[in-house]
């Protein structure tokens, strides 16, 4: 798919919560196709500690409404300045980068979709391209409290949606891989997005139950093209970048020791 | 419209503006933002003999105006250059270069004979000076005589245009690009990143796994120019300069201080177009100088 750098106008920037902010990015242009699982390079400015671009996945792309949503959790200086911005201010970004999801290829499929703290934003696309194709998908979002849970209606508008909380105040209490959803239902195929170890255990889950399963991953990365071979992940073919090759993988392909 | 060809040693050049090797893949990952045939040259990811997986993520860490690698020379060897890149990047109307690595010196000069074999290659750039590689290409890189055995060697196989990479990881770089330049290169391109590294005070470990890594970035620029400075004083081979340059103003810089070319690195990541723009800001200069050659400005520093 070809790149573009673009000069993304601000809609809005929405407050998730106390860790997050939601950025609706549109564009005097029709924005470029983009599919669930890629993500794009967002440039940091006046922000002297923060030279490199910051590799954000697609929340949702709007074709309607030519909406871009970018779901980011502020970790340091680059996501918190992202957070400042206003209706109007210009963002820039490259995309579309890196490979999406493995669509299904029948309407027959019941496909389980796995998120951990802000690995949920690149589900809430998969989820809406599911179901206009007319899969429904299954949300099973976890976090550690309630004040990590996002979105939540949002996913509830493409399919059922069940929730983990470590401490027990929303949903079952413990991790996804604990939830009675896994035992009481036959998925065709899993897509899990979250903290490694998360996707490890929903890897070894899927695996034991003889479901296909992708994850993506967020190694650190520089360039987001493939040039600089920073975000390597050891797979069965040798070190390969998550931007270019991934950042979505078949659980089949890495050398996880799952 | 200012005349904007240089050249290093009979490697012509259509601007001074090249790649610096490792940031810009094999250019044709960044041909969406970038019409590469408009590029003074383009120097490709570090080749090396045999194939090598390079070192364990993570290879990077962001750094105050800067960042460290530690990738380690990952690439398929130069028998799958030769087969399968090479005819996806031969047809540009640019000077694609090859940056060959090795850790022996009959591995320089094995891979140096099987780039020397392609027509659309013109030159190469040994990489004397990777700090990521154990018995790597530092150890010819930080001794005058070391590197005038490599490139003494690789001379005697390679015909075309030979680039001697310097690193900055020296008491006197000028003593090394002397030694280059003895044994028979046509240039000497500098500087290669600085030896850094990074700590993850929380977790009390390194942050690369190689826990050193290379520096490059804005930050290395004023280190990059003083360098370019001394060695184009103690050199009569023309000078290519890297380290920083992230606009035409920084380009500008590194020819007064004396190189005749120069190399696009870490700001590749930042804006991968800026090497277009890197273009137009040199012409602009010219032109708003009255200047009509950029060769006019090689060296014309004023002290």
């Amino acid at each position: 798919m070809k790149k573009y750098i673009l000069d993304l106008k601000v809609r809005e920037t929405v407050a998730v919560g106390k860790q997050f902010v939601l950025l609706r990015l549109t564009d005097s242009e029709p924005l470029p196709e983009m599919l669930p699982g890629q993500f794009v390079e967002v440039r940091v400015d006046n922000t002297p500690s923060v030279l490199l671009r910051r590799p954000i996945s697609i929340h949702y792309y709007n074709k309607e409404n030519n909406e871009l949503g970018l779901l980011v959790q502020l970790i340091g200086d680059g996501t918190r300045w992202m957070a400042t911005l206003k209706a109007g201010d210009t963002l820039n970004v490259v995309l579309p980068l890196g490979n999406g999801f493995t669509l299904p290829t029948s309407t027959d499929e019941s496909p389980l979709l796995v998120g951990g703290g802000v690995g949920v934003a690149p589900l809430l696309y998969l989820g809406m391209k599911l179901k206009e194709m007319g899969v429904t998908p299954t949300f099973l979002l976890g976090s550690r409290t309630e004040n990590e849970l996002m979105q939540i209606d949002e996913f509830k508008k493409y399919g059922p949606v069940y929730i983990t909380t470590e401490n027990g105040a929303v949903g079952e209490k413990g991790y996804v891989t604990q939830h009675s959803v896994l035992a009481n239902n036959k998925f065709s195929q899993v897509y899990t997005c979250g903290p490694k170890p998360m996707m490890m255990a929903v890897a070894r889950w899927a695996k034991s139950a003889n479901v296909p399963c992708e994850v993506s991953l967020e190694n650190k990365m520089a360039c987001g093209v493939g040039a600089c071979l920073c975000c390597v992940e050891d797979t069965k073919e040798g070190n390969v970048c998550v931007c270019k090759e991934g950042p979505v993988f078949s659980i089949d392909k890495l050398s996880w020791q799952i | 419209m200012a005349d904007l060809r240089t050249s290093i040693g009979k490697l012509e050049l259509a601007n001074p503006v090249m790649t610096a090797s490792g940031t810009f893949g094999y250019g044709t990952e960044f041909a969406d933002f970038v019409d590469l045939n408009r590029l003074g040259g383009i120097i490709v990811k570090g080749t090396t003999l045999h194939h090598r997986e390079g070192n364990p993520y993570p290879r990077m860490a962001e750094t105050p105006s800067g960042m460290l690698n530690a990738v380690g020379l990952q690439n398929k060897g130069v028998d799958y250059f030769c087969e399968h890149i090479y005819p996806t990047i031969k047809d540009y109307k640019t000077n694609m270069i090859v940056n060959v690595s090795g850790s022996a010196i009959e591995d320089y000069v094995a891979t140096a004979e099987r780039i020397n074999a392609l027509e659309a290659i013109p030159a190469i750039e040994l990489n004397i000076s990777c700090p990521n590689v154990k018995q790597g290409g530092m150890a010819f890189g930080v001794t005058a005589k070391g590197a005038e055995e490599v490139v003494r060697a690789v001379r005697a196989a390679y015909d075309k245009t030979l680039i001697v990479k310097l690193s900055p990881n020296v008491t006197d770089i000028t003593e090394i690009a002397r030694a280059a330049e003895a044994a028979g290169a046509d240039s000497v391109s500098l500087i290669n990143t600085l030896l850094g590294m990074a700590i993850d005070a929380e977790r009390r470990r390194p942050v690369l796994s190689t826990v050193t890594g290379g520096m490059s970035g804005p930050a290395v620029k004023p280190i990059a120019l003083r360098m370019v400075w001394q060695v184009a004083k103690a050199v009569k081979i023309p000078v290519v300069g890297l380290g920083g340059i992230t606009n035409g103003t920084d380009a500008i810089e590194f020819m007064l201080a004396g190189a005749s070319a120069i190399e696009v690195g870490t700001a590749n990541f930042i804006d991968p177009a800026v090497t277009g723009k890197i273009i137009d800001e040199i012409n602009a200069y010219l032109d708003r100088h009255g200047i009509s050659s950029v060769r006019d400005i090689i060296g014309a520093l004023e002290i």
